[in-house]
């Protein structure tokens, strides 16, 4: 199962990015083969509008099963909705990289989001 | 002629000055008020037959038998109002500015354009002048389509004032579409002064005529003042911190009614407007 998280870093040791569309970018972690890869997300981060959408799009055409970030606003969950890409949200969680995220999931500590978590542009 | 009044900071006195150039003109003239997101010229205004017209634009629907998910339409939108999973493709009408793009591309001819209101437009009589001015519903960011309503209304000739919102972004740049002059309505502040210099910006770059009303001048400093004769702008005029003027402000009275002593400056303003725009043209 492939997995993306919303981060700052390009690593397992990058910080969460608390934002979903805006964020700087997304690790995207295969399960299976422990590998990992990052995506830039620049082009979605200073979208005039829809960042949330065009993200979610992003990351449904990488095959991610689960999205892991800190906030997920109602166009993107709609989007990943459609898509059945499932989303963690990690904001309270009480960690903040990536690595320790993904321990969690693994662990199956984290429950999936039922909608959004903040509104649009929170 | 169709002249704009703009600033880039909220609140120097577009209104006031476009009222006030509409009641000094003492003819025929067309007032278009587009702020439509706070619409207020009619406030000043005594306005008989008021007609409503409800605006909308044209969002897509997606037939879902028809469309095959090619992600075409998604592609082409440049505001993200339709997201491509696949299946058919997700709509956001929120989003969408109603340009119609996606239906022109979709090979399937699977999207039909559906209306979404997004806001009125009054038209009213008040004296000589003719007002239309539109306003945005609450809830929708869409501001410029509205404008576009509001300006299919304006005049193909004779004289036209057209309030602007403030600011330098797409509401404005569609209220400054095929005008002749602008007026830049200012106030001697440093946050005047610093609005003006990106609303001057905007004005070159769309390669408008453009000249500059100070207004509540004596109230703050000289340097809008000293910006203008550096940087070559003219000064059409200055309309002084006039304690009365506010009160008749504040009263939604017109100052060239209430004040007639101010008659005289507006004639003034607007005629050298007209002779400003005019020459432009010639040449």
């Amino acid at each position: 199962m492939k997995i993306a998280f919303s981060t700052s870093g390009s690593d397992l040791n990058g910080d969460i990015d608390p934002r979903f569309g805006r964020a700087a970018g997304f690790l995207v972690y295969d399960t299976d083969t422990k590998n990992y890869e990052t995506v830039n997300n620049d082009q979605n981060l200073n979208a005039m509008q829809g960042a949330g959408i065009q993200s979610a799009q992003l990351v449904a055409e990488l095959k991610v099963e689960a999205v892991v970030t800190g906030h997920c606003g109602p166009k993107a969950f709609r989007t990943l909705s459609a898509a059945g890409v499932k989303v963690y949200n990690v904001h309270n969680a009480g960690f903040k990289t990536v690595s320790e995220a993904l321990k969690a999931v693994e662990n199956g500590e984290l429950q999936a989001a039922t909608g959004a978590d903040v509104d649009g542009h929170w | 002629m169709k002249i704009a009044i703009a600033s880039g900071k909220g609140g120097t006195g577009k209104t006031t000055i476009s009222v006030n150039l509409a009641c000094a003109a003492n003819e025929d003239v067309q007032l278009v008020d587009c702020d439509v997101e706070e619409p207020n010229a009619h406030l000043f205004l005594e306005a008989r037959g008021v007609a409503t017209e409800v605006e909308g634009i044209l969002t897509p629907q997606i037939d879902e038998e028809l469309c095959d998910g090619c992600g075409e339409c998604a592609r082409f939108c440049e505001f993200n109002a339709l997201a491509a999973l696949g299946g058919a493709p997700l709509v956001f009408p929120e989003l969408c500015h109603g340009c119609g793009g996606c239906a022109r591309v979709c090979p399937q001819g699977a999207i039909a354009e559906v209306e979404r209101r997004i806001g009125t437009v009054d038209t009213s009589v008040s004296g000589l002048i003719r007002l239309v001015g539109g306003c945005l519903d609450v809830g929708v960011a869409m501001a410029p389509p509205l404008i576009n309503a509001v300006k299919k209304r304006v005049w193909k000739q004779g004289l036209v004032i057209l309030d602007a919102p403030p600011g330098t972004t797409c509401p404005v740049i569609a209220a400054l579409g095929d005008v002749d002059y602008v007026v830049l309505v200012t106030e001697p502040t440093p946050f005047g002064l610093n609005d003006l210099k990106l609303a001057v910006d905007m004005v070159r770059a769309l390669n408008l005529p453009f000249g500059v009303v100070i207004n509540r001048a004596g109230s703050g400093n000289a340097d809008v003042m000293d910006y203008c004769r550096s940087e070559g702008i003219v000064v059409l005029m200055e309309l002084p911190d006039d304690r009365r003027i506010a009160q008749a402000y504040s009263r939604g009275e017109v100052i060239v009614e209430s004040l007639p002593e101010y008659k005289g400056a507006f004639r003034l303003l607007l005629d050298k407007i007209i002779k400003s725009g005019t020459a432009v043209g010639e040449n």
